[in-house]
């Protein structure tokens, strides 16, 4: 299980990231830290003893809506005029069922109801990436250790130069051609994100673990392959490769979508990395303080915020992981103000604000880092880490 | 039926509605229609102790399944999942089957009593409505008869039960009446039961009826303070300890039936697990079923305890967000150390990182 081991980008000397990248950031104290995480651990205790009947028919209401659309998206194809209505039907329907049911079932965040069609351990969802991979780098790695650079294999997931503390390479210049790679063939660089290729490459993983994690990729990729490219274009008949081309367009449609919410959730400009030594012997406090920091926001109405599975709520996300995100939005306002109280910025902008600022991230980090004389070195407190 | 649920069921169509299965799409058309669940109709619920005074309530509730109900043999259980209105939760508990032997797709019946701390038997009893859905597993369990009308032997049958515990030694009966049982040819049966009072008899009517019939049955009540002897037993069938017995009811009269057989391998029982009971401290004893390992409770969470024991479960986050870790909590009480809410619930689904057992717990690792 602890694959954990060497980080790939080691440190020596303590740093003061939250500081540098965000000098808005305040210095808790120890003290100011346990509060602040008393609080939080308020407000989602508050949550979750209120979870119940509309948080159930929600998701409910959600899987039936999903389903409407992939029936629609699928018999559609019959009709070769209403092509672009059937790949537009089914890529609502993937999107959905990746967003909202998925990511968000696979998190354990309707585990409590005790179905076990919407439960962590069963579900699986409709996409290359197979759920137990999964849950183990995103829901145990990225979750636990959001922005810890070394160890959150999702900053720039192994390929691309997110952070200016990631040392820069020539092979870097193409970062802008990777990442429109990485959005194009999103679903295929998420099922083979655990097989953490560049890992291999340097000895740090064993063909054991390689095995272990590779097995349920091919498994799971074959059966996304012959229900998408072959057993419903073949249930068309005649229609074979518009149906073929129409899922595929359909599943690159999706791909581009979750691209951009996943990376507005943490790339825009000012969310802030960690080093291994600030998270060392870490107070709750303090993994919620990151959790702030290592996330940012998208604006929008209530079928934006549905369609993004609530990931615009990228920050009560990672504040409250099992949390049914249809309560992200009530919960963003009390965790502005509490931001509010402790002098945390809160990041949040509109969609194109914050692709424009990924976007020229993506670009920036292509080229090596210029030195620029740093800011003078705050520490993020006397001693954030003891509570 | 045949064709079209050997298609539904079958992996290309598996393939086809994943993630969600067939299922989830042919209850969008009818709640009855499925290919590999199964579900059931409440269609009559009956009351079976209007009388009895100062006792739970007990009704028999008739249940259509779906198509894809395999049909049980007599002296099995069903477990059913309900979602209890207010919470969503869905609760899952184990009911043995009343009536004789089912065919697949047959209607059967449990017969349900509604006790004071059994939040799914009490809404089954008493809210439950005809038109009720409920989620089912397949029939489960070998307290089976496995004799049949027809079968050719001399065998006595002995069945001895308490209270509910009734429910599966009456689908025994029911069912060898039913298939022609003939009790002439030295094959008696004896029934031997233990009620509370004759208020709270459940089937009363139908026991009188088979006792005053020529069948071959011998119908013993018991009733108030009549308990379960090995004397009184051994009157009414001397050479019970080589006789084919089937017991169920409370752990107390399984308990003493027990002793009287000794090692007797023609007893078979079952009985209800007695309710675990909070202790509101640290004492008590931690056990994990799978493993057999047991030890002090210590008050740590569960993972930290098992690994106290030399287990290795898989975990992840050790803070609760990662579900990694998530095990099953058969007995007992838990509290969430982030949360402090303590649970109760049988058969749960725990994250072992942050609960603390409260009292004895058993945990399936």
């Amino acid at each position: 299980m602890a694959t954990m081991t060497a980080p790939r980008t080691v440190r020596t000397k303590k740093r003061a990231t939250v500081a540098a990248t965000d000098p808005k950031s305040p210095n808790l104290t120890a003290d100011q830290l346990e509060e602040f995480g008393n609080e939080l651990d308020a407000l989602r205790q508050r949550v979750f003893a209120d979870l119940g009947e509309a948080d159930a028919a929600y998701i409910r209401m959600i899987v039936k809506r999903q389903q409407q659309f992939e029936i629609a998206g699928r018999a559609l194809f019959y009709l070769p005029p209403a092509w672009p209505l059937a790949v537009a039907a089914l890529s609502i329907s993937k999107i959905l069922e990746n967003m909202e049911i998925g990511h968000n079932v696979m998190h354990g965040q309707y585990d409590w109801m005790g179905d076990p069609k919407l439960n962590s351990r069963i579900y699986d969802w409709d996409t290359m990436a197979p759920g137990e991979n999964w849950k183990y780098g995103h829901n145990y790695i990225h979750h636990t250790y959001t922005n810890i650079l070394g160890k959150d294999r999702d900053i720039g997931y192994g390929i691309l130069r997110m952070d200016e503390d990631q040392k820069w390479h020539p092979a870097y210049l193409g970062n802008p051609l990777y990442a429109f790679l990485l959005m194009v063939f999103f679903e295929e660089g998420v099922a083979l994100h655990d097989l953490e290729i560049d890992r291999i490459r340097t000895g740090e993983r064993t063909w054991e673990q390689t095995k272990k994690v590779g097995k349920p990729i091919i498994r799971k990729v074959s059966k996304q392959v012959l229900k998408d490219y072959l057993l419903f274009p073949a249930l068309t008949g005649p229609l074979f490769l518009s149906t073929l081309a129409g899922n595929a367009v359909a599943n690159v449609i999706r791909n581009i979508w979750a691209f951009n919410i996943i990376f507005c959730g943490h790339f825009p400009a000012g969310v802030a990395t960690f080093t291994e030594e600030e998270c060392e012997n870490e107070s709750r406090g303090h993994w919620y303080y990151r959790q702030l920091l290592g996330s940012a926001n998208i604006t929008g109405g209530r079928l934006f915020h549905i369609l993004s599975g609530n990931l615009s709520h990228q920050i009560e996300h990672h504040l409250f992981p099992d949390l049914p995100a249809r309560r992200y939005p009530e919960l963003s306002v009390e965790v502005k103000a509490l931001c509010e109280k402790y002098g945390i910025e809160y990041n949040t902008g509109r969609l194109s604000k914050q692709l424009f600022s990924v976007a020229r991230k993506i670009c920036r980090l292509a080229l090596p880092t210029r030195r620029t004389p740093a800011p003078a070195p705050v520490p993020v407190a006397d001693d954030p880490l003891a509570a | 039926m045949g064709i079209a649920t050997t298609l539904l069921g079958s992996r290309a169509v598996a393939a086809l509605t994943a993630p969600h299965g067939v299922d989830r799409y042919l209850e969008m058309f009818n709640p009855m229609w499925a290919a590999t669940e199964v579900r059931a109709r409440v269609v009559d619920i009956h009351r079976e102790n209007p009388d009895a005074v100062g006792s739970a309530p007990v009704a028999t509730l008739t249940l259509q399944p779906t198509a894809t109900w395999r049909g049980h043999r007599a002296g099995q259980y069903v477990q059913v999942g309900v979602e209890l209105p207010g919470t969503a939760r869905r609760m899952t508990r184990c009911f043995s089957i009343s009536s004789a032997a089912s065919l697949p797709g047959e209607r059967f019946t449990l017969t349900i009593r509604a006790h004071d701390e059994g939040q799914v038997s009490r809404f089954l009893v008493n809210e439950a409505r005809p038109g009720q859905m409920l989620h089912l597993s397949q029939a489960e369990g070998d307290f089976t008869l496995h004799e049949s009308a027809a079968t050719p032997t001399n065998n006595r049958l002995l069945m001895i039960s308490g209270g509910s515990g009734i429910t599966p030694v009456m689908s025994q009966l029911r069912t060898l009446l039913r298939d022609g049982y003939d009790g002439h040819a030295g094959r008696k049966v004896t029934f031997l039961h233990f009620a509370r009072s004759t208020e709270d008899q459940i089937f009363a009517d139908e026991l009188a009826a088979i006792a005053a019939a020529d069948n071959g049955v011998d119908v013993h009540l018991r009733h108030g303070d009549q308990r379960f002897s090995e004397f009184e037993l051994r009157r009414l069938v001397p050479d019970f300890k080589d006789t084919d017995t089937w017991a169920c009811g409370p752990a107390g009269l399984i308990e003493l039936v027990r002793a009287a057989y000794a090692d007797s391998p023609r007893l078979r029982v079952e009985f209800f697990k007695p309710p675990a009971i909070a202790a509101g401290s640290a004492e008590g004893d931690v056990s994990f079923a799978r493993t057999g390992a047991s030890a002090e409770n210590s008050g740590a969470t569960l993972l930290e305890q098992a690994e106290a024991l030399g287990l290795r479960p898989e975990f992840g986050c050790r803070m609760g967000i990662c579900f990694t870790c998530t095990s099953r909590k058969t007995e007992g009480t838990v509290r969430n150390v982030l949360t402090g809410e303590e649970s109760s619930l049988p058969e749960e689904d725990i994250r072992i990182c942050v609960s603390a057992p409260v009292g004895d717990c058993v945990v399936d690792l």
